[in-house]
């Protein structure tokens, strides 16, 4: 155990002598080797993609989802352990429903992020538990304001809101290309899903395995409640971003 | 000005320890334990565009006797939400204390005023989750930003019921026809502090168990108001 820190890494109770804990920064190390996956916050609602690999030309496309419904008005789309981030979406619809069952009002956002937060930051705290291999994005529309919001919730358990935001493999050049988007204040869903498809195919390293684009959105499209894009919209979308890719490329 | 009482030296009797197995309490004891303290009652509430009114009488009976005269049975339970009482005094009060430290949290949390509709489902979850233990019906009213104001009727069993107006308590039977004559919607403020002054003091005309006063509370966007009527200057009465 020579040099510092070596050691500190086994448990997530133990501080290394200089204050950090390595558990939690493995655990966001392993959200890193996944697919990207990215959400915006348009003006008139929240669209989520993921980059899925096919792991096998055997695959039954549309298998392993990676953005789930929360509840009407509200998804999660997820980088990382897939396995580990359901019990994330299973809580949070716990959270939801109880909140409902109580409130009689749908659970706003900030408060539903928040005890996500809490409760992915208790698995940091005892030795007895590993941190959740991944990372989510959390949307959401107000049903009676329309108010989209969007919010990162990390392995330590830290809540960030955002207007876009990527994580996972692509995230560095996703979140280039979504500031570039968001600049635009006024974009809607349906005008931003072909430059998010664009975005994925973009970012989308040719040395991995051919993957699959999965998208959702909470907009006036869908009436305001959690669906998946249909796959007609994506298809075209898709289509026109490999062209528009294509043609970059033939201008330079 | 108000005078406080020395407090008594004299031990106090504790009735349950000096009765021995088996022997009933005289049927006239209005000190008998098992008896309780209910607020047998008259409570009712209207809603009214940008508003409610909440009437309560304000008599507190243990059996056939007086235990407060000029008691309150509408109590706050946030800045613009009210709730009626009438049952046992002790169930509805622990109720409300229940409901006022939920919602409280609730409002924290929420960064804002909670809506009436949050209240009075509270109430419900407490009330139906303990019928078989409780005696305590609630009407809750009040005003919130997106729904403005509202009545909601929680009867024994624990049901939830939103309605344009409310009454309940034991002088409630004598008065239901009259309300339904006298009622009108889309009444103003004052039609219908009059709807409720008025119903409520034929209510106390002939039940036994109210009387007193008759106090109300309106409730708006700019907050509660609260007023009285002594009972020699009620609209009817003996």
């Amino acid at each position: 155990m020579a040099g510092t820190g070596a050691g500190y890494d086994l448990s997530v109770n133990t501080f290394s002598p200089d204050g950090r804990v390595y558990q939690v920064e493995y655990a966001q190390k392993a959200v890193e080797n996944s697919g990207t996956s990215l959400a915006i916050c348009c003006k008139d609602g929240v669209l989520f993609a993921v980059e899925k690999f096919m792991l096998s030309k055997m695959l039954v496309p549309g298998t392993i989802k990676r953005i789930f419904p929360i509840h009407r008005h509200a998804g999660m789309s997820i980088a990382g352990f897939l396995a580990d981030s359901r019990q994330i979406v299973s809580r949070a619809r716990e959270e939801a429903n109880q909140y409902k069952s109580v409130y009689t009002d749908e659970i706003p956002p900030e408060v539903l992020a928040e005890r996500l937060g809490n409760f992915t930051h208790l698995f940091t705290l005892y030795w007895s538990a590993r941190p959740f291999g991944c990372t989510v994005l959390f949307g959401a529309v107000d049903p009676e304001t329309k108010v989209p919001s969007l919010f990162q919730i990390d392995p330590a358990g830290l809540v960030y809101k955002f207007k876009g935001t990527a994580i996972g493999k692509g995230k560095q050049a996703a979140k280039t290309e979504i500031e570039k988007l968001m600049a635009n204040p006024d974009i809607t869903c349906e005008e931003a899903l072909v430059h998010v498809a664009k975005i994925m195919h973009k970012v989308h390293d040719e040395k991995d395995k051919d993957f699959e684009l999965e998208a959702s959105w909470i907009c006036p499209k869908s009436n305001y409640q959690f669906a998946a894009v249909p796959n007609d919209l994506l298809k075209t979308a898709e289509d026109k971003a490999k062209e528009m890719i294509e043609a970059e490329e033939n201008e330079d | 000005m108000e005078v406080i009482a020395p407090r008594s030296t004299a031990p106090r009797r504790e009735f349950a320890k000096h009765v021995e197995e088996g022997c009933p309490y005289r049927d006239d004891d209005v000190m008998a334990p098992e008896k309780g303290v209910s607020t047998g009652t008259t409570i009712m509430a209207v809603e009214f565009d940008g508003g409610v009114v909440l009437g309560a009488d304000t008599r507190t009976s243990t059996g056939q006797y007086v235990a407060n005269r000029a008691s309150r049975k509408i109590t706050k339970m946030d800045e613009r939400i009210c709730v009626c009482r009438c049952g046992s005094a002790a169930d509805t009060q622990a109720l409300s204390g229940f409901v006022q430290f939920y919602l409280g949290q609730h409002a924290v949390e929420l960064g804002r005023p909670p809506a009436v509709k949050t209240c009075a489902n509270l109430f419900k979850i407490f009330a139906y989750n303990n019928k078989d233990r409780l005696m305590a019906g609630m009407i809750v009213a009040g005003w919130d930003e997106k729904s403005g104001g509202q009545v909601y009727n929680i009867p024994l069993g624990g049901s939830l019921i939103r309605v344009p107006f409310a009454c309940d308590g034991s002088g409630s039977g004598y008065i239901a026809g009259l309300m339904d004559k006298t009622y009108r919607p889309g009444m103003s403020k004052a039609e219908c502090i009059e709807f409720v002054v008025n119903s409520v003091a034929h209510a106390m005309a002939r039940d036994g168990s109210s009387g007193g006063m008759i106090r109300t509370v309106v409730i708006t966007k700019d907050g509660l108001e609260e007023t009285h009527m002594e009972g020699n200057k009620l609209p009817f009465g003996p």
